[in-house]
């Protein structure tokens, strides 16, 4: 307990930052996102709103990189609500080069109509602000927002995540029996969006489309949530 | 329209009752879809708990239990539940399981009433599912296996993968490694002005479908001429493609591939490619309702779990004679679960006892050989092995593998054979040579008491093991026995000691049966003598068919019987077995187990009528038996 209390005082916590920022933030949709607040850590999951978040971006690096299509969909464990999401396709800063542009997905001329990330930012923290923000792989996400925020506003873009990939990776990739069978050379399992979703049974959806994938996401989360948790799950054993 | 209202819209699309909506009510159900997921094993929908919106099983399977607990119905992928709920506004009555990890897809009840409002075929079909007005039920259900009526659509399983043609063969090989598909559509960026190919993507690009790639295109056009794979796809493209709207029939659909010799067609919603179906879609939709539980039987890893099906299989055959199959189509499928509960026990069995010493091949006889078995049955199995086995050295193997399967089947609900007829009699697993030796001195000194009790074996196949065992002895029977008039005048003799039950003035003849009196048993003097007359004619004409109705067809072509009488049998006989078949759903369904015996007081007038004809036409044919294959010295 002592040892607990330690730690806190040496890194604070989310909620602190939280209340920290919402002073410091000028930006008014960033001092509402802080306002928000958080669930505090021992909040049961099952009760908690929650976000899915996916970004289609140019590449993998959030300094050369930028962010090309954003989708969301506000969920929670009991149900998935994908009319209430939101789809947009943003203009990079930099114009689109020829290896990003993969089969049958975004292009040149629609990027060229689409509007910058400034003029949307606004909306798209309006509907992360008073959710926790679930992804899969937060290296995107977390990375581009914060990169995106900056360079838009000025100010720091940073809230607590969930991250199916790396709940995936406490059962796929960790544990001893993981450990056991890599001993014995066999290929850790894929712990992509797709390859997770088949292990539970959930259906084939048509990926890089950033809504998709934000949907594909929230689903796998509940599948993880009824195989291995339970809907009174503190957060804090989940974000990160 | 969003990509993923395209992705909801895709797949529901293809189930009914949503696959008769307009594209406008489509959108909408599309647009309001909420989603949830459920791990196998938890509840769903919880005995008067609320329902607030119609659910859609996306993936997964789920079951329906009644009031007392007993299963009532299992819905798997595209089925729906909850609908009467909805339309009685009550809470739920019958609580549902999710017996598989299931994603549902729940349509808000504003929108469910707004389908209900605007479609009335909509209304119809979620108004009478489940309902007690099974009559409708089963001409809807009939109108719904209709080939002929069935929009294409529903066969599509998954969306087409599409690359433009500018990739190269490489970029499609690596495409269609990573969908698993032998297939992709070839596209290019389309302006407005082009023909009628032309569709815009989910986010509203307009693209031209150019043509289509296949494995062998690749293997053809590439790899024997020795192309480099970086080869460009437009340059291997034929430049045409057959194509149809996702509206038209499955009919239409397998008519085009037939006509143009394609195995597989681009289907079209609109000018947007929506799936590509398979000529092997269009056949495994008429067999489609007992895969599953044949495919659950693979599963069981013990003789306990396969016992635990029993309910299931139940259930298949209940669905299948209320959504008004022929008798052929539930014999063929009962007789697939069978042999499948055989198969795996047989599995079983070697896993447990090891390799068999010697090969071996287990046959079964009766129904199963016949692919027409209903719903209760006995075993009927022997063994035949290879001439190589050595009682002293391998008999007790074979015997502990008869007894495992033998005790497995009767604890599946198929009890042991009264008359012996089982691997686990010593008699009846014997070496290939006995086996033969048995049909050579059946058909050479036909003693028809002897004959009595052996002709079940002239109905035979394979089960498990060396096919080829049991193929030589069918060629064996089908080459010696219409060369022996004697051994087929025995074996009508045979099929004349079960007359059907008429008296002098076409009334029905009555028989103290058990708990049923007066009542007429179906299969003992109806179908089985019918079965009995059609094995002398097939085996007359040496056919090697096993079916009743495939023997018909043979020995109209040989042309042994006086025209239309094969019809009039083939007739009759789907008639009396449908009926039989109903019946026995029918004791299901009053909790009494299903039997032979029906009440002619208790069947309409109409139907009494049919049963006279059938067991009149089957007399006829007896007579024509006597006259066609006279007892020697008669």
């Amino acid at each position: 307990m002592l040892l607990r209390r330690k730690t806190r005082q040496a890194a604070p916590s989310w909620a602190d930052y939280f209340a920290r920022q919402t002073q410091a933030c000028k930006t008014p949709a960033l001092k509402h996102l802080y306002a928000a607040g958080l669930p505090t850590e021992d909040s049961p999951i099952g009760e908690v709103p929650l976000v899915a978040l996916d970004f289609e971006t140019t590449g993998l690096n959030p300094r050369e990189h930028a962010i090309v299509s954003i989708g969301l969909v506000p969920f929670d464990l009991r149900v998935i609500r994908p009319a209430a999401g939101r789809y947009w396709v943003v203009k990079p800063p930099r114009p689109l080069r020829a290896e990003s542009i993969a089969i049958h997905r975004i292009t040149h001329s629609e990027v060229e109509h689409a509007p910058p990330i400034t003029a949307i930012l606004d909306e798209l923290l309006a509907a992360l602000a008073g959710r926790l923000v679930v992804v899969h792989y937060r290296n995107i996400e977390r990375p581009f927002l914060e990169a995106a925020v900056l360079a838009n506003r000025g100010e720091r873009c940073l809230f607590p995540v969930i991250d199916t990939m790396e709940l995936e990776a406490r059962w796929e990739r960790q544990g001893r029996l993981a450990g056991l069978k890599r001993l014995f050379g066999r290929q850790p399992p894929s712990i992509r969006l797709a390859a997770s979703r088949a292990r539970y049974g959930l259906p084939h959806y048509s990926s890089h489309h950033a809504k998709v994938d934000a949907i594909a996401t929230a689903e796998l989360f509940q599948a993880q949530m009824a195989r291995h948790f339970r809907p009174d799950t503190p957060v804090s054993d989940l974000w990160i | 329209m969003e990509a993923e209202i395209q992705e909801f819209r895709d797949h529901i699309s293809r189930y009914p009752p949503f696959d008769g909506l307009s594209d406008e009510l489509l959108d909408e159900v599309a647009g309001a879809v909420e989603i949830a997921y459920f791990k196998a094993g938890t509840t769903i929908a919880e005995r008067d708990g609320p329902v607030r919106a119609l659910s859609y099983i996306r993936s997964g399977a789920v079951e329906v239990y009644r009031h007392n607990g007993q299963l009532s119905n299992r819905l798997g992928e595209g089925d729906i539940f909850g609908q009467l709920d909805l339309l009685r506004d009550r809470q739920v009555r019958y609580p549902v399981q999710a017996i598989e990890d299931t994603l549902i897809y729940l349509i808000p009840k504003p929108v469910f009433d707004h389908l209900c409002a605007e479609d009335e075929e909509f209304a119809d079909f979620v108004e009478l599912s489940g309902s007690s007005r099974l009559k409708s039920t089963v001409e809807q259900s009939q109108r719904n296996n209709d080939m002929i009526a069935t929009p294409v659509r529903r066969l599509i399983s998954r969306l087409p993968v599409m690359i433009e043609e500018s990739a190269t063969v490489q970029e499609a090989a690596r495409l269609m490694t990573e969908h698993d598909v032998s297939s992709v559509l070839l596209i290019r960026p389309g302006d407005e002005e082009e023909s009628d190919r032309v569709f815009a993507d989910a986010d509203g690009r307009p693209w031209l479908l150019t043509g289509m790639i296949t494995d062998k295109d690749l293997r053809q056009r590439i790899v024997a001429e020795g192309l480099s794979t970086q080869t460009p796809l437009s340059s291997i493209s034929h430049g045409w493609l057959i194509a149809i709207q996702s509206s038209e029939s499955v009919n239409e659909a397998m008519l085009t591939m037939l006509r143009n010799n394609i195995q597989r067609l681009p289907i079209l919603h609109r000018r947007r490619p929506v799936g590509v179906v398979y000529l092997s879609d269009i056949v495994r939709y008429e067999t489609n309702n007992s895969v599953y539980l044949v495919n659950n039987i693979f599963n069981r890893t013990s003789v306990k779990a396969l016992a635990r099906l029993t309910p299931e299989v139940r259930a298949s055959f209940l669905r299948m004679v209320d959504e008004g199959a022929n008798s052929r189509m539930i014999g063929a499928a009962m007789t697939s679960v069978g042999r499948s509960l055989m198969r795996r026990l047989v599995e079983l069995a070697e896993a447990e006892l090891g390799p068999p010493p010697v090969p071996y091949c287990f046959m079964v006889h009766g129904s199963l050989a016949r692919n027409d078995q209903s719903i209760t049955t006995d075993q009927d199995n022997a063994m035949v092995l290879h001439d190589a086995f050595e009682p002293e050295r391998h008999g007790d193997y074979f015997k502990a593998l008869a007894r495992f399967v033998s005790d497995g089947l009767n604890a599946c609900g198929y009890p042991y054979c009264k008359g012996g007829i089982m691997a686990t009699n010593d008699n009846w697993r014997q070496p290939l040579a006995r086996w033969k030796a048995y049909f050579r001195d059946w058909i050479a000194k036909p003693d028809p008491q002897r004959l009595l009790h052996s002709s079940i074996f002239f109905d035979l196949e394979a089960v498990h093991g060396e096919e080829r065992f049991v193929e030589e002895l069918q060629d064996l029977i089908a080459t010696q026995a219409k060369a022996s008039p004697r051994f087929l005048a025995a074996l009508a003799r045979n099929a004349l000691g079960r007359t059907p039950p008429l008296g002098f003035f076409r009334t029905f003849v009555l028989e103290q049966d058990g708990r049923h009196n007066n009542a007429i048993n179906l299969k003992r003097r109806g179908i089985a003598p019918l079965n009995d007359v059609i094995r002398v004619h097939a085996l007359g004409v040496g056919s090697r068919a096993q079916n009743s109705f495939e023997r018909l067809d043979e020995i109209s072509q040989a042309g042994a019987l006086p025209a239309g009488q094969t019809d009039k049998l083939s007739y009759t006989l789907e008639f009396l077995s449908i009926v039989r078949m109903r019946h026995q759903a029918q004791e299901i369904k009053n909790d009494h187990e299903p039997d032979n015996a029906i009440q002619p007081e208790h069947v309409s007038d109409s139907e009494r009528h049919n049963l006279k004809e059938a067991f009149q036409i089957l007399s006829n044919a007896q007579s024509f038996l006597r006259f066609r294959y006279p007892s020697p010295g008669r």
